[in-house]
């Protein structure tokens, strides 16, 4: 009898390249995005990257340039990715409410700090009282999709269907389909500058939600329970988890990062457009997942993948507007590099990419053997 | 083993109804009841057949959608373009007859072009590429959308008077006429759109039923693995299926065209939503592998005669359509998860 | 070709990323025969299997076919079946919400048009032939198991077909329907139809099949005809290693002794769960091992559930040493000490994607509680500790679980629950599926952990592998707890009698 070699070949071998080990990362995609609107952006243009202090309306020096408005603007979507990478991951499908539920969180903040009227030059109530009562309705809102999910089994893109069609309508209701406007300035504080700090407040916001989601996968096991309820809830149940719960639970807590979001949206302007606000955001959230290389089959999944993809969406829309694309026709051309984005990321085509180079090692191993 | 046996004959009758034939039936009931009681409880325009086949002539497109998104949540998938398709086939059609000189010929062919390049492409990537077709169609979408703004920003009123004459051509409808207040007949009618739609219904129905195209959408739909086993080419299969609804987009797009007559950015907004909404009422679950055109067609039906009997109950606000839209198919959803679900445990037990 | 040949491979390549899965393997198929494909698991049978129905793309070698000329193209399972193949594949490959019927001939009726009435009296017709349960019009996915896998069997025989591929098909068969099966083969063995029969099951082999051909770890070791080939021999050609005598493994680990002292580990009266399980009492003591033996179906996975609170428990009490506990959901069990290794390994058992670790550290994790997530050095510790203990053959512990094979990822399974230091473990099918070394080791644990105190509960559907590790059997039928043996009783025949209910004890 001849001894049979050990079947097992690493293809991770140590002479492997550098790059062809980053090409399999996870982030590839994203940094790559990153770097080639980059790379386009000092080219056409390097002022693109120039920050200077310009005065704002009420006459304090703040910080202000491309860049900083990709890092300002993007704040409700990187937020709202957070949370949709939970939702991906737990239940394999997404949220497309999310929009809709942010006008529902605006529209309860703006009728608490107006006090139901039209409009108001003080805060009606604490902000803080405002903001955590569109907190726990978004969370409810959140609990309400997570239900249909969990519980009634309902995919879950058509489970938030009914509140993405719904969800603007009772935003509307709230106000009696009124549209009240805040003129005291400390309600903008959050969603423009603080005074002093020349800063866009957003940024904290987005700084202080990614460190809460850090410490909270880091101190807590909420990042294995809902990749494991995501890969196999019927294991992961038999393994003392509640599936049921997990899922509801990431839809709670997207419900959360909606509210804030939400408060964010509201705070830059003191007023609100039902059917405009945030709108078509849901599709930007759910492509910062899928470009942060997250399977939006759920499973597996990269928090910072998606903070990452939600900049690049960010970036590009920025790098669209300087070159005065129209925001009406800025969806044509974010479709393209979307396209672009996904066919290369795309499993079929990657594989296919590195399959030329293993065949040939394969032959390689094939003539050894022989 | 021998436990199934002897249980298989008590639970054969009831078994013997599919998914898709019991979420059909559910659908056909709710519309009936629906319809029934307005008549009996609002009366008022509901008595009226001609109220009847307004929500036909309003719906014409939807059908035309619905029917298309159905095909493709059967084999599993999701194509959330269609909305924005049937927009940019109305501006480019508008655009072509105002200021190109186009016929109804040509927009006929702009119609079904549109919808084919969109389906080739999207159906390319989503089954040969193996992209989700969320994203894909999400990226369909948002091209659609960005395109028929750079067509024309502005609304395109259309003059042109041969498209008028079909536009208005009134297909009437004899025995369904009824008197007006001063006592004159008023023959009932629809628009040639709905002769297409319906013919169009009956046409994909058959296809389902009987070809072995529309077999394989359901076995795909299933599970594709087994399909693939089972011999089924199922990247085709799936890629016919976007191929097809794309297409039945830019149908939907000219029949939506044919009712209001201009080119609009606003036209066919959220119709995505709404085919979605009447696939899922009418029995299609995005799952895959069951559901029924004829299902879809009732369930247009279902979503538009809610949203008459709630306008005429004196809900007008805006935002009621909405929210009643939202709560049935969110009622309808729990229905067909409670009974899906139970029939399944019920089928558990003898499975051992 | 070789004369009387229907099928020829050659020099068959096929590699996976990181394994070379096969090797120049060789495979020749005559005429009318029974032909058993044997080896152990992740040997390369259904990896070859895949290659010939053209499910993967081959890397080297060449397939010809009887009466193709040249090499055979196949590059697609349609390929296959146009060529003459088809296959009953290990899971079912049907589509459920399709009708039984339709399973039956999709994907190989002719014309565009599907004529429902022609196809539901053929259907109808081979299905009372076969004596398969069910009706044409049937929703497949309201079919038992068995009898989906029937349907398969059914679909296969029914095409025009020169090669006839069964990829265990009788791992769902009671044995009333694996003779119905081999009845069948004899049948088509007689028309001159190929037939490639793979299993586990040793006794099946020996019955039906005419030649052996054995791959190990993705080679061919050799072709043999059966009447050259005894058992012992077909085993140690398997492994690679001489046998040591299975039937000792309980002589040379048995005497752990049970204690008789103080109340059981665990008590159960009168339990049952919705799964529609009659009431039955059950109790196992320190050190024990017990065994719930039956047909399939018979609901000794039910009761196993019950115990642990898979499934919902709807009545009776159960102690725990002594005291009354309530458990209503998995982790109570768990919090109890209890550890459930599931029949359904890749349905209920891994969780695919996540990495060898994860999977070994997740009901510790899961028992530590939310807010105590174990470190990572920890969790490297763990799971290096039990992958070098258990032998488990990965490449490194990032690995995702289902990358590796059915015996691999049974291990981690046990090494999952073997972390959470339980006093009473519950094996539902642990060898199911999994080649005969990693069975064996497998029992050899079970004994071990008895001999230190742990209880364990262990099911199997082979009977000589419940004699050599339980001290007592309870056997059910019809869901219900017919019987209790130990002891001198505790023999082969007996357990059958108990089981077909000649008499009752």
């Amino acid at each position: 009898m001849t001894p049979v070699k050990n079947p097992e070949i690493k293809v991770k071998q140590p002479g492997e390249s550098f790059f062809k080990r980053l090409v399999r990362q996870q982030l590839f995609i994203p940094f790559a995005a990153l770097a080639l609107l980059v790379v386009f952006n000092l080219i056409a243009d390097p002022s693109f990257f120039a920050v200077t202090i310009k005065e704002n309306s009420l006459g304090n020096p703040v910080l202000s340039g491309n860049i900083i408005s990709v890092l300002d603007n993007a704040s409700e979507l990187v937020i709202l990715a957070i949370g949709m990478t939970l939702v991906t991951a737990s239940s394999g499908g997404q949220d497309i409410s999310v929009g809709a539920t942010m006008a529902i969180a605006g529209s309860v903040i703006l009728r608490m700090v107006c006090g139901g009227q039209v409009s108001a030059d003080t805060l009606q109530v604490p902000l803080f009282l405002a903001v955590l009562t569109g907190i726990v309705v978004t969370a409810l809102f959140g609990a309400f999709n997570g239900t249909l999910v969990a519980y009634f089994k309902i995919q879950p893109m058509v489970a938030t269907l009914i509140m993405f069609t719904a969800g603007r309508s009772i935003a509307a209701w709230i106000n009696n389909n009124q549209l009240p406007i805040m003129n005291d300035i400390s309600f903008k504080y959050a969603g423009t500058f603080l005074p002093g700090i020349p800063v866009p407040t957003p940024i904290f916001i987005t700084a202080f939600v990614i460190l809460v989601f850090w410490l909270v996968l880091k101190f807590t096991t909420l990042g294995l329970y809902t990749q494991s309820v995501g890969i196999n809830a019927n294991s992961s149940r038999l393994n003392g988890l509640d599936p049921q719960m997990i899922k509801l639970l990431t839809y709670v807590i997207l419900g959360v990062c909606v509210a804030v979001a939400g408060f964010i949206r509201v705070s830059r302007s003191g007023s609100i457009n039902y059917s405009r606000i945030a709108e078509n955001i849901e599709m930007d959230a759910i492509l910062a997942v899928a470009l942060g290389g997250n399977a939006l089959s759920g499973g597996k999944f990269n928090i910072y993948g998606s903070i990452l993809g939600a900049y690049v969406i960010q970036f590009l829309t920025t790098t669209l507007y300087k070159y005065e694309v129209p925001s009406t026709a800025l969806p044509a051309y974010k479709a393209v590099v979307v396209i672009l984005l996904v066919v290369l990321s795309a499993p079929v085509v990657r594989s296919k990419m590195a399959g030329l180079r293993f065949r040939a090692k394969a032959d390689n191993l094939a003539k050894e053997a022989k | 083993m021998t436990t199934t046996v002897s249980k298989a004959p008590r639970l054969r009758a009831h078994r013997e109804l599919s998914d898709t034939n019991l979420l059909l039936a559910i659908t056909v009931l709710v519309f009936f009841a629906l319809y029934l009681s307005a008549i009996l409880f609002l009366g008022g325009g509901f008595t009226k057949p001609q109220n009847f086949l307004n929500i036909l002539n309003n719906n014409a497109s939807l059908i035309v959608l619905s029917c298309g998104m159905s095909i493709v949540m059967i084999t599993g998938g999701i194509d959330i373009s269609v909305g924005a398709v049937t927009s940019l086939v109305c501006m480019a059609s508008a655009v072509n007859l105002e200021q190109q000189g186009g016929s109804i010929l040509t927009v006929l062919l702009i119609g079904l072009g549109i919808g084919l390049a969109f389906g080739l492409v999207q159906g390319y990537l989503v089954a040969y590429l193996e992209i989700q077709p969320f994203i894909v169609s999400l990226a369909g979408m948002f091209f659609a959308k960005g395109m028929t703004t750079i067509v024309s920003k502005e609304p395109v009123r259309v003059t042109n008077e041969g498209f008028l004459a079909v536009k208005d051509t009134r297909i009437l409808v004899p025995g369904l006429g009824s008197n007006n207040k001063l006592g004159q007949y008023i023959p009932a009618y629809v628009e040639v759109g709905v002769v297409i739609a319906l013919l169009s219904v009956v046409l994909l129905f058959c296809l389902l039923r009987w070809t072995k195209l529309g077999r394989s959408f359901y076995a795909v739909g299933g599970n594709n693995q087994s399909a693939n086993m089972l011999g089924i080419n199922v990247r085709r299969t799936k890629f016919l299926a976007h191929v097809l609804c794309s297409l039945l987009a830019g149908l939907g797009g000219i029949l939506y065209f044919l009712h209001v007559g201009s080119g609009d950015v606003a036209n066919g907004a959220g119709d995505e939503m709404n085919a979605i909404a009447s696939s899922i009422i009418g029995g299609t679950l995005l799952t895959g592998g069951v559901g029924n055109v004829a299902g879809t067609f009732f369930g247009v039906m279902s979503l538009n005669t809610i949203k008459r009997i709630v306008s005429s109950l004196g809900f007008d606000e805006a935002w009621w359509s909405n929210i009643t839209v939202a709560a049935m198919l969110c009622l309808f959803l729990v229905i067909q998860s409670v009974v899906l679900l139970r029939k399944n445990t019920g089928g558990k037990e003898g499975k051992e | 070709m070789q004369k009387g040949a229907v099928l020829e491979m050659r020099g068959i390549c096929k590699y996976f990323p990181g394994v070379r899965a096969l090797q120049d393997v060789d495979f020749t198929l005559r005429k009318g025969e029974i032909h058993a494909l044997m080896g152990e698991n992740g040997a390369g049978k259904s990896t070859l299997i895949k290659v010939l129905t053209g499910v993967y793309p081959k890397d080297g070698g060449e397939v010809r076919i009887e009466g193709v000329n040249g090499p055979a193209v196949i590059r697609s399972p349609q390929d296959a079946q146009n060529a003459g193949i088809s296959t009953v594949y290990q899971e079912i490959t049907l589509c459920p919400n399709l009708s039984v019927a339709e399973n039956m001939y999709i994907g190989r009726a002719k014309g565009a048009v599907t004529n429902w009435r022609k196809m539901n009296s053929g259907a109808g017709k081979i299905l009372e032939s076969l004596g398969i349960p069910a009706s044409p019009t049937q929703q497949l996915g309201t079919c038992s198991i068995a009898v989906q896998q029937m349907v398969a069997i059914a679909r296969a025989v029914d095409m025009e077909c020169k090669v006839l591929i069964l990829d265990e098909p009788t791992s769902s068969l009671d044995e009333q329907e694996v003779q119905k099966l081999f009845v069948l083969m004899r049948d088509l063995r007689k028309k001159g139809v190929g037939i490639i029969f793979v299993t586990h099951f040793l006794e099946q082999v020996y019955e039906v099949c005419d030649r052996i051909t054995v791959l190990r770890d993705g080679q061919l070791v050799g072709e043999y005809v059966i009447e050259d080939l005894p058992r012992v021999k077909l085993v140690s050609k398997m492994l690679g290693k001489e046998l040591d005598d299975m039937a000792d493994i309980k002589g040379e680990l048995g005497g752990a002794a049970i204690s008789q002292e103080g109340a059981p580990v665990l008590e159960a009266q009168g339990l049952c769960s919705n799964a529609g399980i009659k009431p039955f009492n059950f109790s196992i003591r320190k050190g024990e091992v017990n065994g719930f033996t039956g047909l399939l179906g018979s609901g000794r996975s039910e009761c196993v559930r019950a115990i642990f609170g898979a499934d919902r428990v709807t009545g009776g009490t159960v102690k725990m040493d002594g005291k009354e506990v309530k458990i209503k959901k998995p982790l109570d069990a768990m919090k109890q000490g209890i550890g459930y290794l599931p029949e359904d390994r890749k349905g209920d058992g891994i969780v695919g994607d996540l990495s060898v670790r994860e999977n070994i550290i997740l009901a510790y994790q899961v028992m530590k509680g939310f807010f105590h997530p174990v470190s990572r050095a920890q969790a490297e510790a763990f799971a290096d500790n039990y992958i070098q203990l258990l032998e488990i053959k990965t490449a490194s512990a990032d690995t995702p679980i289902k990358s590796l094979s059915g015996g691999n990822q049974q291990k981690c399974i046990l090494a999952r629950w073997l972390l959470t230091d339980p006093k009473y473990l519950i094996l539902d099918e642990p060898t199911r599926g999994i080649d005969i070394g990693t069975k064996i080791e497998i029992q050899k644990l079970v004994l071990r952990l008895a001999e230190k105190g742990t209880s364990a509960t262990f099911i199997s559907s082979e009977i000589d592998e419940m004699l050599r590790t339980c001290s007592r059997l309870i056997v059910m039928r019809d869901r219900k707890a017919v019987g209790e043996l130990s002891g001198e009783d505790l023999t082969q025949t007996k357990i059958m009698a108990t089981i077909a209910g000649g008499e009752e004890s």
